[in-house]
């Protein structure tokens, strides 16, 4: 079974260290919180001002200045920190942030990344995703592995506009854990009772595959 | 020195038609909401307006484009708005889209007398067209310039009469870069008090940077996404 977006979410979060100070993308990449495992302690920062996010307020105790950079209410934890735009972007760009979860639309085999604009259709500009990748040492890419029309966004080469270059080295999506390195795909792990075929078949940029493939454990 | 203006009335005399404005908040979050209004009045038009969102249909900026009173917006993210996209698509609006860290860095440099930085973000994309790189440290960055206004209009939490600010949470975002890139900076705060009451060390924004300052009349602070969790 290919995994759903919580799947998807619970399996990052196992690449989380204690320590960390993590920014979270909007989407799949949100989710992540949910799934800390107990026995690690880590911050996460919002680039719109916000280190050690916290979840969701109660019903009625929301403050409409109290948001993360998806514009949804949260809450700040115990030792949190508010901070302007600018000391955000140079947390991010000066690497003190040890990762970066984000989404994307198409992602290729040098590590090529498109996720902010589809010509003449989708127009909302790129917020701080360039920022993001083209600092982060660590970058996760939560995805599915094809659109609704079954092809593959696991690519050769991007066909949308470029939101940053060579930067990803790790993919996960509902079909399996994907490294980059040498300009090519290496498949990692495979989602419960997905077969290396069914991947193969999903994957157009090139697949290294080893002779045994782990199922991850979820 | 004090910099109280009555009211937005006067907070906003002088603002015409064709001038290039910074306006504060991440998405309705810390927006000037009071002068958005008071621009809507005064009719001014061909706005060139800076500002990480574009509000959405009927509140924030989105209030200006209605009134198709911007000729041009400098941006991060303009979802989220179906009036801003419709301009857009049909060229009546300009929009320069600019990575987020990009926008604050510009502006910071613009009120700090930096003219120019290079950044790694965008190099390769379409936002690096045009632009000079350079290679540092074994990396290529872009280099990009710095934004300045005519007017930067922010909102803070508290401010005293020599314009000293304090925001609260996340409405912080753009305001204080915006505060120091503006030639004429307008605060509108929801608690205006005497010089000697915010406490120097917790001040955010220093008066220097702000040349007027004036209590707003209401603050709706609508939320965009209103997301909570069952207790």
């Amino acid at each position: 079974m290919a995994l759903d977006k919580t799947g998807i979410a619970k399996r990052i979060a196992q690449e989380l260290q204690d320590g960390w100070y993590v920014n979270l993308g909007i989407g799949i990449p949100t989710l992540v919180a949910n799934y800390i495992p107990e026995d690690i302690e880590v911050e996460f920062q919002s680039e719109n001002g916000i280190l050690g996010m916290g979840p969701f307020p109660f019903e009625g105790e929301e403050d409409a200045d109290l948001i993360n950079a998806g514009k949804q209410t949260i809450t700040a934890r115990p030792g949190a920190v508010f901070f302007d735009s600018a000391t955000s972007f140079a947390m991010i760009r000066g690497q003190h942030v040890q990762l970066t979860v984000l989404g994307a639309m198409e992602v290729a085999q040098n590590g090529d990344i498109a996720n902010w604009k589809i010509p003449g259709k989708m127009v909302k500009g790129m917020g701080g995703a360039m920022d993001l990748v083209a600092s982060a040492e660590n970058i996760i890419v939560a995805m599915m592995h094809t659109n609704k029309a079954g092809e593959s966004k696991i690519l050769k080469e991007c066909s949308l506009p470029l939101t940053g270059v060579g930067c990803v080295k790790k993919v996960v999506t509902n079909l399996a854990v994907l490294e980059i390195k040498d300009g090519q795909f290496h498949l990692v792990e495979r989602a419960p009772g997905v077969s290396v075929e069914e991947i193969i078949a999903a994957t157009e940029g090139d697949l290294v595959v080893p002779d045994n493939v782990p199922e991850m454990n979820i | 020195m004090n910099k109280v203006v009555n009211n937005v009335e006067d907070a906003c005399k002088g603002i015409e038609s064709g001038m290039t404005l910074m306006l504060g908040g991440f998405g309705l979050c810390g927006i000037p909401e009071n002068s958005i209004a008071q621009l809507v009045k005064m009719g001014v038009k061909d706005l060139t307006c800076i500002s990480n969102n574009a509000g959405v249909d009927d509140f924030g900026l989105g209030l200006l484009l209605q009134g198709k009173q911007i000729k041009k917006m400098v941006s991060s993210y303009v979802g989220e708005n179906d009036e801003f996209e419709r301009q857009m698509l049909s060229g009546e609006l300009e929009v320069d889209l600019i990575p987020q860290g990009s926008l604050a860095e510009r502006c910071r440099a613009g009120g700090a007398g930096i003219p120019a930085f290079f950044t790694p973000a965008g190099y390769g994309t379409e936002v690096a067209e045009g632009k000079e790189v350079r290679e540092f440290n074994g990396k290529p960055h872009i280099l990009e310039t710095a934004l300045t206004a005519d007017f930067a209009i922010v909102k803070a939490w508290k401010g005293d009469t020599e314009g000293n600010l304090v925001f609260k949470a996340t409405a912080r975002n753009f305001n204080p870069m915006m505060a120091m890139a503006g030639k004429i900076t307008i605060a509108e705060v929801e608690e205006l008090v005497p010089a000697g009451e915010l406490d120097p060390n917790e001040i955010h924004t220093p008066g220097i940077f702000v040349q007027r300052i004036f209590k707003g009349e209401t603050f709706e602070k609508r939320i965009e996404q209103r997301t909570v969790r069952q207790k």
